[in-house]
């Protein structure tokens, strides 16, 4: 087995949760003396911007729907990922933190991605809350404060350079933060900030690209692995028009029900959470994507917001060929509501 | 029609069963050392590349100007888009000697340098990164690691000998090395920006690979070598088979004739030829290839023992069965086999119907065949000496070698028929100029075996007198270069400080023996420090100085360099040599230094503590008087508490040098044996072939009154003669080869020359060895005509016609 | 006509300038029928008989076996004319040596791809090879080896049997015998027999005779 597959496991296991090496019982327990996540914690800011150690996964996952100058839309996703092997920090080459980066650019025909490890410790990545910094290599997600940050990173053929900024409150999902993410009660802390008004460049094969457009930014940290049943997720995350927004996402699970979770969120930042089954997203249209099949045009409904569009990748090609394979792009929707987007899809074989 | 006509001319074989044999025989040997050479040269190469591969391979690497690189600066690399990933190398003791341990970050490592994809059960990366780590190695590797204070050790296919693998946390820790990194390795894809390393750290230097091009280097002239001497045995193995295969031909003339008449047309007849041919091509091949294989498994571990003590590369000491090494083995046989009968197929191709298919005498080249092949020796002859006057390089020097050899056995023939036609001359009596003149009348048939044997012996005594004129200087070299007593080595520069107290009454001198590693004129160097004393005043080897070179190298202004820096350079005394951190000494002397593939830099040990303050000076050499040396050991021992192997005396160490060299070569002496039984072979082959056809001129020899006996003591008596001159032409060839290892190919190779020394008693063995290897061949068809019935001679008269 | 001959010349280079050794020779053989070819040694009927054979070619004329021009062909098709039509007997048996009698009386045949074991038995029989159906040519006394090589030229049943002296390395009561069974046996195929020969003796025994003088025929 090759470290590259080996990391794969490691990042499914912490993050996707097809291993099974808790049991039910041990739900709540601190397991191999990682914390666990529980209800009722409220976050402190600028604090829990940056890491926590304590906790086997986290990730800060910026994702950006963007128009460029020359009028055609773009994606961009910058995603730090961290895993522990154990709940500590050390100062040197023996640190069990490991950290990912995954970056991805996202035209109407092409789609560009770029990955990184590194481990802690020794400086090559890491996030600090105050002022705030998010690296992994060169690229970074760096402000004087996370509603102000420069993000940038690049690959073998395409480099991003972009400013995110915000005035509005950071937004807490699930129970005031605290995502719960399958019936048995497995849960993470979750927050957003969907309100990025963005500037910046890319720079393609074909030359730079001024860009402008929206950006949402997704913190979550746990202990957890998802339950054995749940197979993989589509996770949604939709700007309306009229200055909305909405979180869902649908947890598959193996008999072929799903666990659902949403969050609507209004101009001014005002959450509303909704439980199991009132958000449903149903698959219409597959397309071949490395060798799968995975839906590219969703029917999404929330009866509550009287909420029924239907959502299109806007290039079905968006595969995140990385060590943890999964699909993420940018989307249109319209229907009862119209806007712009992102799309994650993973667990699709 | 064609299995017809195949099953007949292959029925051929089974009349002649000798023939077949010979045939198959001789290929099979031409292709066992040609397929058993490969096979060593492929292994090593493999494992070279394994190591290699380990280490970052081809890639680029980034190091320090002096010693290694900090985390901040690796750190600021990748900050500023480098994609590099760090790499930590030493030495741990493995409980069964010393294992090399290779540091790497498994995140930032490229997959080949993992040990690919085969990690074996067990492998687990959080335990690979945290807590005591694991330990990666080859399966013969891990048998090696008795130790209990290393982490678990997994082991991996992929992984090159004598290598162990780990996290580079894991790899500072046991190298006692916190923090430390050696070079960072540039991986094959980066990103679209990076900052130029020279705003980074410019104190960081990015060269061109070290890997797998240093071993190969390092080892090319080793293989160059074996490949030379497997290349030598394929022709002379070919001479048998061209033999075999031309006496087959001319048997079957008459064969090919009725053929023909019955029928067969030409080009079905050669197509035929060519099948057999690649039948038996195949069959030899087979043979060859699994004969090749048990040389190349009895000769391996002595390669590898050569190649780490030599060059320090580690090398399996087993063999692994490669397909495609079984294809090349049958393909060259096929080749071979096609070659050596391309003159036969033509001949047959082009056969007219009504050829005479009586055989003729096909042994009886003419006068004009001398002729020409003293023009082609001609030719050779100066080709070798624009070679050696102009060409440059190893392969240049093997040409030169290769030309020499062939001018030399192309002249062969000429010359015996001279000096047999003198013979004749002055010789007294009937049967002594009959002797004389039939002898010479054999030369041709005879000739291909004569040249096999020439060459073998040419070579024997070249390599034997390039070996044994290196051993004399080279044992003379290490009593001058081993000058001190005893030499010790401290665990740590406290200990070290402590040691030259606790010596110093105890001793004449202790004579510190400190270096460090550098780039000097653009490839990696040792650079020593050396104090001012009589030892080396005295002793050390110096080729070339300038007045006064010892005080030079005292105050500072000189250095020494040795021969092979200053052969690749072209230095001498006088020049100057600039030094990694910008210092330009004089150069004020050139030594010998055989055995080192690296170059060397000899300056005061001031200049080296001023100029490398981090050197480590743990090594000193100590002088005292011999009869001190056995107590002193023990007291450093018993009384200060060093580890025995931190002490190593004199007598030791130029045994343990001896051994190396002698097993180094010890490869070249068992191809030479091999190749000398070849060479003895073809002449049996030769004898045997000529024996059936020789009827015809001993029949009337007989009938006039001359004893079968007689005529079977005079055949016998002819093998010797002529398998005596050939040796005794052989020396000055074999003496030339031997000037061309020493002066062309060893500067070449090595970058040292050796002066050449002459071993007549040598000689005189490989003469008689000769003479018992024609005897031996002539004994067999001299027997069998001793034997003859009368009947079978009265048929010569009877049949011929 | 099996073989018609019209004009056939041949010369060879020798010492003393371009020697003429066949000038204008024709003739003709009937299927079934046997001519005797006679002359004084370098009379050009061993040439003669190469040239109907396909083994050397005419300068000039045309050579015609069942009707076929033999001049235009190339070396293949001569082989295979040779192969499928003609039986050669030669003078020096020309045996294969590593091949038992068996093999040797059936290996022409089998060239040809008609080979018939029941054939190749009865003609064993037939030239009293029985016992030494499984010897090899050099254990066998020459007029067994030319009985042999009689065999392998009537195994494959050609349409012409060419003789090229098949008596001169024999002595003259083995040579009577060996002619009388091969013409026997010949006659039982349905063989044309072209046979060269310098004995009168033998010459009468066969249909017809020309005699070659000086290149020409002189019947």
């Amino acid at each position: 087995m090759s470290v590259r597959a080996w990391i794969t496991i490691l990042m499914l296991a912490a993050s996707a949760g097809s291993a099974g090496a808790q049991g039910f019982a041990d739900l709540g327990s601190e397991a191999d003396g990682f914390a666990i996540p529980q209800r009722g914690v409220p976050f402190e800011f600028p604090r829990d911007h940056g890491a926590h150690p304590d906790y086997r996964i986290e990730w800060w996952y910026v994702t950006a729907t963007l128009t460029g100058e020359d009028g055609r839309d773009y994606g961009v996703q910058w995603t730090l990922f961290r895993s522990a092997l154990a709940p500590a920090e050390t100062n040197d080459w023996n640190s069990p933190q490991i950290w990912m980066g995954h970056a991805g650019l996202t035209t109407p025909e092409e789609h560009f991605v770029a990955e990184r490890l590194a481990r802690g410790g020794i400086g090559q990545a890491g996030v600090t809350a105050q002022p705030f910094s998010a690296w992994i290599d060169e690229w970074v997600l760096q402000g004087p404060t996370l509603s102000n940050v420069n993000m940038r990173a690049q690959g073998t053929d395409f480099s991003y350079d972009l400013t995110l900024s915000t005035d509005r409150p950071f937004v807490p999902q699930g129970d005031r933060g605290y995502s719960v993410k399958s019936r048995e009660g497995q849960a993470s802390y979750y927050y957003s900030q969907p309100f990025y008004e963005v500037t910046g460049t890319l720079s393609l094969p074909d030359g730079p690209i001024r860009v402008s457009g929206n950006a949402w930014l997704d913190r979550e940290w746990s202990s957890q692995p998802l339950s054995e049943n749940q197979t993989g997720w589509d996770w949604f995350s939709l700007a309306f028009d009229d200055g909305a927004r909405l979180m869902g996402f649908l947890l598959r699970e193996r008999d072929g029900a799903s666990f659902s979770s949403a969050t609507w969120i209004t101009a001014d930042g005002t959450p509303t959470p909704y439980p199991d089954g009132a958000f449903q997203a149903r698959p219409l249209t597959t397309a071949e994507v490395a060798g799968r099949d995975i839906p590219v045009r969703w029917q999404v409904t929330l009866p509550d917001r009287d909420l029924d569009v239907t959502v299109s990748a806007l290039n079905p090609q968006s595969w995140m060929d990385t060590s943890f394979a999964y699909w993420e792009g940018p989307v249109r929707f319209e229907g009862s509501h119209a806007g712009r987007g992102y799309l994650e899809m993973t667990g699709y074989e | 029609m064609k299995r017809t006509a195949l099953a007949a001319l292959l029925s051929h074989w089974r009349y002649h069963p000798l023939q077949l044999v010979t045939l198959v025989l001789g290929l099979a040997l031409a292709t066992a050392l040609w397929s058993g050479v490969q096979a060593i040269n492929a292994e090593a190469r493999a494992s070279y590349d394994r190591a290699a591969q380990a280490v970052g391979g081809t890639r680029p690497v980034i190091t320090g100007e002096s010693g290694g690189i900090t985390r901040d600066q690796y750190v600021s690399l990748r900050r500023a888009g480098w994609q590099v990933t760090p790499l930590i190398e030493g030495w741990i003791d493995g409980g069964q000697g010393r294992i090399r341990l290779i540091g790497i970050d498994p995140l930032t490592a490229p997959t080949d340098m993992t040990g690919g994809t085969t990690v074996a059960e067990g492998f687990d990366l959080t335990a690979f990164l945290s807590g005591s780590g694991q330990i990666l190695t080859s399966p013969a590797t891990a048998n090696r690691i008795t130790s209990t204070d290393l982490p678990p050790v997994v082991t991996v296919e992929d992984l090159g000998p004598g290598l162990a693998l780990t996290d580079i946390g894991t790899a500072q820790r046991l190298l006692e090395a916190p923090g430390r990194i050696d070079r960072l390795i540039v991986r094959d894809t980066q990103p679209l920006t990076r900052t130029p390393l020279s705003e980074i750290a410019p104190d960081l230097e990015l060269s061109a690979s070290g890997g797998t091009a240093d071993l190969a280097r390092l080892t090319d002239s080793f293989h160059l070598n074996l490949t030379a001497f497997g290349l030598l045995s394929f022709a002379v193995g070919l001479f048998i088979v061209h033999g075999a295969i031309g006496l087959a031909f001319e048997q079957r003339r008459a064969l090919f004739r009725t053929l023909r008449a019955l029928g067969v047309p030409a080009n079905s007849l050669t197509g035929l030829m060519i099948m057999e041919l690649v039948m038996l091509a195949l069959l030899s091949g087979l043979l060859g290839v699994i004969l090749g294989y048990a040389i190349a498994a009895a000769l391996i571990p002595d390669v590898a023992a050569t190649l780490r003590g030599l060059y320090g590369v580690p090398v399996e000491g087993a063999l692994s069965l490669r397909p495609v090494w079984w294809a090349a083995g049958i393909g060259i046989s096929i080749l071979g086999a096609l070659a050596a009968a391309a003159g036969v197929i033509w001949k047959v191709a082009r056969l007219p119907v009504l050829a005479p298919a009586r055989p003729r005498a096909w042994a009886m080249a003419t006068g004009s065949t001398i002729l020409y092949q003293a023009a082609g020796a001609a030719l050779l002859a100066i080709i070798a000496v624009l070679m050696g006057m102009f060409g440059t390089g190893l392969i240049a020097g093997f040409t030169m070698l290769g030309a020499l050899l062939i001018a030399a056995a192309l002249l062969l023939p000429a010359i015996l028929s001279l000096i047999l036609s003198l013979a004749a001359r002055f010789a007294q009596g009937p049967i002594a100029e009959w002797f004389w003149a039939d002898t010479r009348q054999q030369i041709p048939g005879l000739s291909l075996a004569l040249m096999a044997l020439l060459l073998a012996l040419a070579t024997n005594i070249g390599v034997g007198t390039m070996v044994s004129s290196f051993r004399l200087t080279f044992t003379g070299w290490l009593d001058q270069r081993l000058a001190s007593e005893l030499y010790v080595t401290a665990r740590d520069e406290a200990e070290a400080a402590e040691l030259i107290e606790w010596l110093r009454p105890r001793t004449d001198a202790i004579l510190p023996i400190w270096n460090v590693d550098g780039q000097v004129a653009g490839a990696p160097a040792e650079i020593f420090g050396v104090a001012d004393h009589t030892t080396y005043r005295d002793n050390w080897p110096l080729l070339s100085s300038l007045p006064d070179v010892w005080d030079r190298v005292a105050d500072g202004t000189g250095i020494l360099i040795n021969e092979q820096l200053a052969r690749r350079e072209d230095l001498s005394p006088g020049d100057s040599l600039a030094m990694p951190d910008g210092w330009e000494p004089t150069i004020s002397g050139v030594y010998s230094d055989y055995g080192n593939p690296l170059a060397q830099v000899l300056i005061s040990v001031e200049e080296l503590t001023m100029r490398f303050p981090d050197v480590e000076r743990l090594n000193f050499g100590l002088r005292l008087p011999p009869d001190q040396v056995d107590p002193l050991t023990e007291a450093l021992v018993t009384e200060f508490g060093l580890p025995e192997e931190n002490t190593i005396d004199q007598i030791s160490i130029k045994r343990f040098s001896l051994e190396v060299f002698d097993r180094t070569f010890l490869v070249s002496g068992a191809l030479n044996v091999l190749t000398l039984a070849v060479a003895g072979f073809a002449i049996l082959t030769s004898l045997l072939t000529l024996a059936s056809m020789r009827l015809p001129q001993l029949a009337p020899a007989w009938a006039l009154g001359m004893t079968r006996a007689q005529l079977a003591g005079l055949e016998l008596i002819r093998a010797l003669a002529l398998a005596l001159l050939t040796a005794l032409l052989a020396i000055p060839v074999g003496l030339l080869l031997a000037w061309v290892l020493l002066a062309v190919i060893n500067v070449e190779a090595f970058g040292w020359r050796l002066p050449m020394h002459l071993f007549p008693a040598n000689w005189l063995v490989l003469a008689l060895l000769a003479l018992l290897a024609a005897g031996l061949a002539g004994l067999w068809p001299s027997i069998r005509l001793s034997r003859l019935q009368p009947a079978t001679l009265l048929k010569v008269f009877s049949h011929e016609r | 006509m099996l073989v018609s001959l019209k004009d056939v010349t041949k010369t060879f280079p020798g010492e003393d300038g371009i020697v003429s050794v066949l000038s204008g020779v024709s003739l003709d053989l009937a299927a079934g029928h046997s001519l005797a070819l006679t002359g004084e040694s370098g009379s050009g009927k061993s040439t003669l008989l190469h040239i109907v054979a396909g083994l050397e070619q005419a300068d000039s004329g045309t050579v015609k076996i069942d009707g076929n021009e033999v001049g235009p062909m190339n070396d293949a098709a001569r082989a295979e004319l040779r192969r499928n039509r003609i039986g050669i007997v030669f003078q020096q048996f020309n045996l294969i040596p590593s091949l038992n009698v068996t093999a040797n009386i059936s290996f022409q045949a089998r060239l040809a791809a008609n080979h018939d074991p029941a054939r190749t038995a009865s003609l064993i029989e037939r030239l009293g090879l029985s016992d030494q159906a499984h010897a090899f040519p050099e254990q066998l006394s020459g007029g067994q080896q030319q009985r042999v090589a009689i065999g392998r030229a009537l195994a494959g049943q050609p349409a012409l049997l060419l003789a090229d002296e098949p008596t001169g390395n024999l002595d003259e009561a083995t040579g009577d015998a060996v002619i009388a069974l091969m013409l026997e046996l010949a006659s039982e195929t349905g063989a044309g027999v072209l046979m060269v020969t310098h004995s009168e003796r033998l010459a009468a025994r066969l249909d017809a005779r020309a005699h070659l003088s000086r290149g020409q025929i002189s019947s």
